[in-house]
């Protein structure tokens, strides 16, 4: 058992990390294709190979900390921030069982009854390694990107939180599993537009993507949180926001777009994971689409925007579902 | 009941490692040639004046106290949303009571300004 699971950990992160290299190229190349540019093709075929330079080139350079930075929390906060990306799709379920080498293998790692409550409390850390980078650097820029990234963060929880009991209700279930499960007949994006809206707009905040990039509003405050961060500790930053991004989409398809579900997964199983990461490069598209497409929100307007819009609608949304499962039944 | 949790555990211990590899990574092939001028902190090419950490608006807090009152709300809802259709019409009306309650707050804390952001 305990080999199983570290087996399927292991492919869970390196998953993610490969996906973390290759999600940079995409973006890169959609970004160019959007603006009428080629993007990265000289490192190996099509610019296959660029996250590997990019990657080589981060290693090999020095590593700066401030002299009058906190050393220990300027150290800590990236392991902070990268450490909840990667554990959080630990209980996304990757498709039904498979057999393999004569062995009934569940595609899952974990299937605990408080999948949804996990995802949620996890996310919440990951603002303590950004807030903690921003105040360790002793930058001025870096202490402003820090406090605005974890207002917003915090604010833009809410609604995501809110957003995302209306799946569990749909399905009487936190476990991930029976949530996919429940969207047999129909996607819970079809039932609950609403709350996919909401789910999508609150976590492009979350992750701190346009037009929602506020902490990291070049013009005004540098790199924000990480201005003072270099060679490897910038890329854990970078890795953990990319990795987030696709957890983000991953969890996304899962509560409202079928997850690992589709034609003939009945019969051929394997055919889930597939699915599941169909959905997730459809989902990461739309997310690039519109860094490419709309500019960046005020301040002001970003904070108003998640607390007297997202946030009472979606609280709304749950009520009226509560009102209408139960009365109409 | 708790093995469920132990793939979790392995899993965060793994993301552990990762996290550490990669800061040896950057640590041990990168150089290390320190001097005064790179150690100041970044301010466009400026010549840094005053504290690097200054005294955060006020308003950021208040954003952490409303936070944390419906972020508690919504983990009551939470447990809720997944019986309410075996607790029916009863657990409906003591929920929207209970809501209507915090709303009352929101509500409060909306007119008094609490929201703004200048």
């Amino acid at each position: 058992m305990i080999i199983e699971w570290s087996v399927k950990a292991l492919v869970i992160i390196l998953t993610l990390t490969a996906g973390f290299a290759y999600t940079t190229l995409y973006e890169r190349k959609l970004l160019a294709r959007m603006q009428v540019r080629i993007g990265p093709n000289r490192a190996g075929p099509a610019g296959l190979l660029q996250p590997i330079a990019d990657a080589v080139k981060l290693i090999f350079k020095e590593e700066l900390i401030p002299a009058k930075a906190d050393r220990f929390i300027f150290i800590l906060a990236p392991i902070i921030t990268v450490i909840p990306a990667l554990i959080i799709t630990a209980v996304v379920p990757w498709g039904r069982s498979i057999t393999l080498f004569g062995r009934e293998i569940p595609l899952y790692l974990a299937d605990v009854n408080v999948g949804v409550l996990y995802i949620m409390a996890i996310t919440s850390i990951s603002v303590y390694g950004i807030t903690l980078a921003g105040w360790s650097s002793n930058n001025k820029y870096a202490t402003l990107g820090g406090v605005r990234a974890t207002a917003q963060m915090i604010s833009y929880e809410l609604a995501l939180g809110f957003a995302m009991i209306a799946p569990v209700m749909m399905a009487s279930s936190m476990r991930m599993i029976d949530i996919v499960e429940g969207q047999k007949t129909m996607w819970y994006a079809v039932l609950q537009p609403v709350a996919f809206v909401i789910y999508f707009a609150a976590s492009l905040a979350e992750i701190n993507r346009a037009p929602f990039d506020m902490p990291e509003a070049e013009q005004e405050l540098v790199a924000g949180y990480h201005t003072e961060y270099s060679s490897m500790k910038f890329a854990t930053f970078f890795m953990a926001e990319y990795i987030k991004m696709i957890a983000i989409a991953m969890i996304g398809s899962s509560l409202f777009l079928g997850g690992y579900l589709g034609p003939f997964v009945d019969q051929v199983p394997i055919l889930g994971p597939i699915y599941l990461a169909i959905k997730v490069v459809a989902w990461l598209f739309v997310t690039i689409w519109i860094r490419a497409t709309l500019p960046r929100i005020r301040y002001d307007r970003l904070m108003q925007l998640g607390w007297k819009v997202l946030f009472p609608v979606a609280l709304l949304n749950v009520l009226v579902t509560a009102i209408v499962v139960v009365l109409i039944g | 009941m708790l093995v469920e949790y132990i793939p979790l555990l392995i899993i965060f211990l793994l993301a552990f490692f990762v996290a550490l590899v990669v800061q040896g990574l950057g640590a041990g092939f990168g150089p290390r040639r320190p001097t005064e001028r790179k150690g100041q902190p970044y301010e466009s090419g400026m010549v840094p004046y005053g504290p690097g950490t200054r005294r955060i608006s006020v308003r950021y807090y208040l954003v952490a106290v409303l936070f944390i009152l419906f972020d508690i709300e919504a983990i009551f809802i939470l447990p809720w949303a997944v019986v309410y259709r075996d607790l029916g019409v009863s657990g409906l009306v003591l929920m929207i009571v209970f809501i209507f309650i915090l709303e009352a707050a929101f509500v409060y804390a909306w007119k008094k300004g609490a929201l703004e952001w200048e």
